[in-house]
């Protein structure tokens, strides 16, 4: 692999509106420009975010358009379980998902209207063609100090696959959390580090 | 050293027009448009005006008035504003313009937020004016500044057409500078420009016909069309605007030996275009939307005697419909090249439940939609409009649709047509300022005897919370006055216009029932801040919660909606998450007492 492809990564962040997706995102974006890297990424605005399911492509290293090509991701970030199934034709086979184990269910199914699959079900089915990391990063987050801090871990979470430093990703933490959460949000994204380490 | 920021394509746009010097901008919120007011709104080192219009039409004039003083501007909205100002635009293109004045319209293929997928560019080709079609946020961003000098340079007005994927993508962008210097405005009276009575009119088409060939022959020459012809090479592709991208991505990756001819302007650069044909067999038109470019070529081709298949939209190559990606490009070349499609693999025996977007927690207009319920029943007619509310189809209370502030008149016309149910329609604020006026005050004066139903939630919600003339504020945070609805409706005629709080079930209930009851045009004025907005400002409410001893899992709150409020199936009991925003209005809809403020 030349230094040029090492640097290229497709990453695919999933969730329902209001996780934080957008956030999440950004960190990486800023820190990529940072790293003097190129980088696309395109998002969900407007009415799909009341609740709604969102996707955000993020292309590092990339000098093209910003939506990734079906069966292209390197990486899937996924907020939610159910989110994490809804939009793998974008992942490659063998690719890797990274996802927070805890169910958003939505008013489809507290109404009555469907069913939310079971979270182990999702787990079987993703492992038989993709490598999973899954763990509660809502958990991770309330323990860090905040739950609103779980996209944060999620960046954490993925930060080791990223052709990004590892200090470049925490500058730009610190420069688009809110002032006074900073210190939550580095505990949250260590969390987030850690876990995919040791698994 | 050159300067680059990660962001928003709006944000791009933005910056583009600072590098060129704008000195007015208006426009109405509409997704995939709204961030870039928002953006220059909020910079504080202003030294432009900048505001939101009511409507688009209203903001188009506005930016014409200040291009007629000879200084930039801009007016900015989502394709389906162009349609609420073709009015000024269409005699704009033959009035002209003195400064540069640049409409930017966002176009939305697939309907990401929209009412409909119509292609700007055919706007562009039906007014004569030229069209800007940004490759990537960078693109768009660089383009800005050529296109305010292009449209002093032809005394014309351009269109500047982002797609969803440039205005909401984000990138690594460039930045340049920013000039100091601006010219002062000045009012030239050139009657027979700005008055377009048919005596002038007639000599301004004729002028404006003649300045197309070079215009077309400037933009030909300009960097954003570019032709790459490869020795040998049968077969040619051609790319116009994001698509573009798309196309040369997937060239890259396959290593493909084609010629390619990238589009970024309108018209078409006829000599580019000959250029090519002249070379190859067959070309391949890869365009978002409408094929505007594909029968473009064709008509090239068939006046230079050409004989060379184009594929595209036309014959199935490329869909015609929705949004385009690298791998709508490569479906098109396995077709043309008639190799096997892979079977799709990505089968999930999952049952994965659908994840709509809602009404948020403690969305008031969830509260009047079920009181609307309530009182006019399931045999009522409900037309409605664009909004948050519009998602309150899921409350059964939003039956028609069609295009901002037509559900008053579509009312009427339902009424006038013979109708004897009850009709209630639903109108936002905002909606109801940008053209659900003309729509009242016809229903008035025409006798219709309908519910009209203001959904006042104090802001612009939906497109991100930009103020309207309800709110008191300007798009800078500025005081202004603000308009009361309730006398703006009396003063139009209504006889029957009741306020109500809509976190109080049973006060609007009443008015609802005294609105069915009244003969004639009834209208009643939901108010309630919107949650998001409202948190924002500083109010703050106690949350709620399910005493699980009372509860007898009636799931009447449940049936409410409220994103909130889960139901437990296992102990058979309603539980509230911490979603909860305490407007309060579940525990007057449970009838056994069982939900209650949270004890402090
Ligand atoms: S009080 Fe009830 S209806 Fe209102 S936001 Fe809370 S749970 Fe929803
Ligand atoms: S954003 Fe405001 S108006 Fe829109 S659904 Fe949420 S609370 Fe309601």
């Amino acid at each position: 692999m030349s230094q040029a492809e090492q640097k290229k990564l497709d990453l695919l962040i999933t969730g329902v509106g209001g996780q934080g997706a957008i956030l999440a995102s950004d960190i990486i974006g800023k820190a990529a420009v940072t790293a003097g890297m190129p980088i696309r990424a395109a998002e969900t605005h407007g009415m799909a975010q009341r609740g709604g399911s969102v996707v955000n492509h993020i292309r590092v290293g990339n000098d093209y358009g910003s939506m990734i090509p079906k069966k292209g991701a390197d990486l899937l970030l996924a907020l939610e379980p159910m989110e994490a199934v809804r939009y793998l034709d974008f992942l490659k086979d063998g690719g890797i998902i990274i996802m927070n184990t805890q169910p958003i269910v939505p008013v489809t199914v507290t109404s009555g209207l469907t069913k939310y699959p079971e979270v182990s079900d999702i787990l079987d089915f993703l492992s038989e063609k993709y490598i999973v990391k899954a763990f509660n990063a809502d958990d991770l987050a309330y323990e860090a100090g905040n739950r609103l801090a779980m996209n944060v871990v999620m960046v954490g979470a993925v930060s080791g696959y990223l052709p990004i430093p590892k200090e470049t990703l925490l500058d730009s933490v610190k420069a688009l959390v809110p002032q006074k959460t900073i210190e939550v949000n580095l505990r949250a994204f260590e969390a987030g580090r850690q876990k995919v380490e040791e698994s | 050293m050159t300067m680059r920021e990660y962001m928003l394509g709006n944000v791009a746009i933005a910056r583009g027009l600072l590098e060129g010097g704008v000195q007015v901008i208006a426009g109405y919120p509409g997704t995939p448009s709204s961030e870039i007011i928002d953006t220059l709104a909020a910079r504080k080192d202003r030294d432009y005006h900048i505001e939101w219009s009511v409507n688009e039409k209203v903001a188009m004039e506005v930016a014409v008035g200040a291009a007629w003083t000879g200084v930039r501007s801009v007016v900015t909205m989502k394709h389906v504003g162009l349609n609420v100002a073709a009015d000024p635009f269409m005699t704009l293109a033959y009035a002209g313009t003195k400064g540069g004045l640049i409409a930017i319209v966002a176009d939305d293929p697939s309907c990401h937020s929209s009412q409909n997928e119509q292609d700007t560019r055919r706007y562009a080709q039906f007014a004569l004016v030229p069209c800007f079609d940004p490759s990537t946020p960078q693109e768009a961003k660089d383009m800005l500044p050529y296109a305010f000098e292009f449209s002093e340079k032809f005394e014309v007005p351009v269109i500047f057409r982002p797609t969803t994927r440039i205005s909401h993508g984000k990138s690594d962008i460039e930045l340049g500078e920013i000039p100091v210097e601006k010219p002062a405005p000045n009012f030239e009276k050139l009657l027979d420009r700005w008055v377009m009575l048919p005596k002038n009119a007639r000599p301004r088409h004729t002028h404006l016909l003649s300045i197309q060939q070079p215009i077309e022959d400037a933009l030909a020459e300009s960097p954003w069309n570019s032709l790459e012809l490869k020795p040998d090479a049968k077969f040619g592709v051609i790319g116009a605007g994001i698509a573009s991208a798309y196309a040369k991505e997937a060239l890259v990756e396959l290593g493909l030996d084609v010629s390619y001819l990238k589009i970024g302007v309108y018209p078409v650069p006829r000599k580019l275009i000959l250029e090519l044909l002249e070379t190859v067999d067959a070309v391949l038109v890869f365009e978002e939307l409408e094929p505007i470019v594909e029968e473009q070529v064709k008509m090239i081709a068939q006046e230079a005697g050409i004989e060379v298949s184009v594929l595209g939209k036309n014959n199935g190559f490329v869909p015609r419909e929705g949004e385009l990606d690298v791998s709508a490009f490569l479906e098109a070349l396995k077709k043309t090249f008639d190799l096997e499609t892979e079977a799709e693999t990505s089968g999930t025996s999952l049952e994965l439940a659908p994840r709509p977007p809602a009404l948020c927690a403690g969305c008031s207009h969830r509260a009047t939609f079920y009181s609307m319920k309530k009182v006019f029943g399931k045999d009522a007619i409900y037309p409605s409009d664009i909004g948050c509310y519009t998602l309150g189809i899921q409350s059964g209370t939003v039956e028609t649709t069609l295009c901002m502030g037509s559900s008053i008149s579509v009312a009427s016309g339902l009424y006038h047509a013979g109708e004897k149910r009850p009709i209630c329609c639903s109108i936002g604020d905002s909606t109801f300022f940008h053209s659900g006026m003309n729509s009242l005050l016809n229903a008035i004066v025409n006798k219709a005897n309908i519910t009209v139903t203001i959904l006042d939630n104090r802001i612009t919600a939906m497109t991100g919370h930009q103020p309207n003339p309800g709110v008191g504020y300007t798009a800078t945070g500025e005081q202004t006055v603000q308009v009361s609805l309730e006398e703006l409706c009396k003063a139009m005629g209504a006889e029957f216009v009741s306020v109500v709080d809509p976190y109080k079930l049973e006060e609007i209930q009443e008015a609802f029932k005294a609105a069915k009851e009244f003969e004639g045009v009834a209208v009643v004025i939901a108010r309630q801040p919107c949650v998001i907005s409202g948190k924002r400002a500083g109010i703050r409410r106690t949350p709620y919660v399910v005493d699980p001893e009372k509860c007898e899992g009636c799931k009447q709150c449940v049936k409410f909606g409220c994103p909130a409020i889960e139901f437990d199936e296992q102990n058979k009991c309603a539980v509230i998450t911490a979603l909860c925003s305490g407007c309060g209005v579940c525990a007057q809809i449970c009838k056994f007492d069982a939900i209650q403020e949270v004890k402090r």
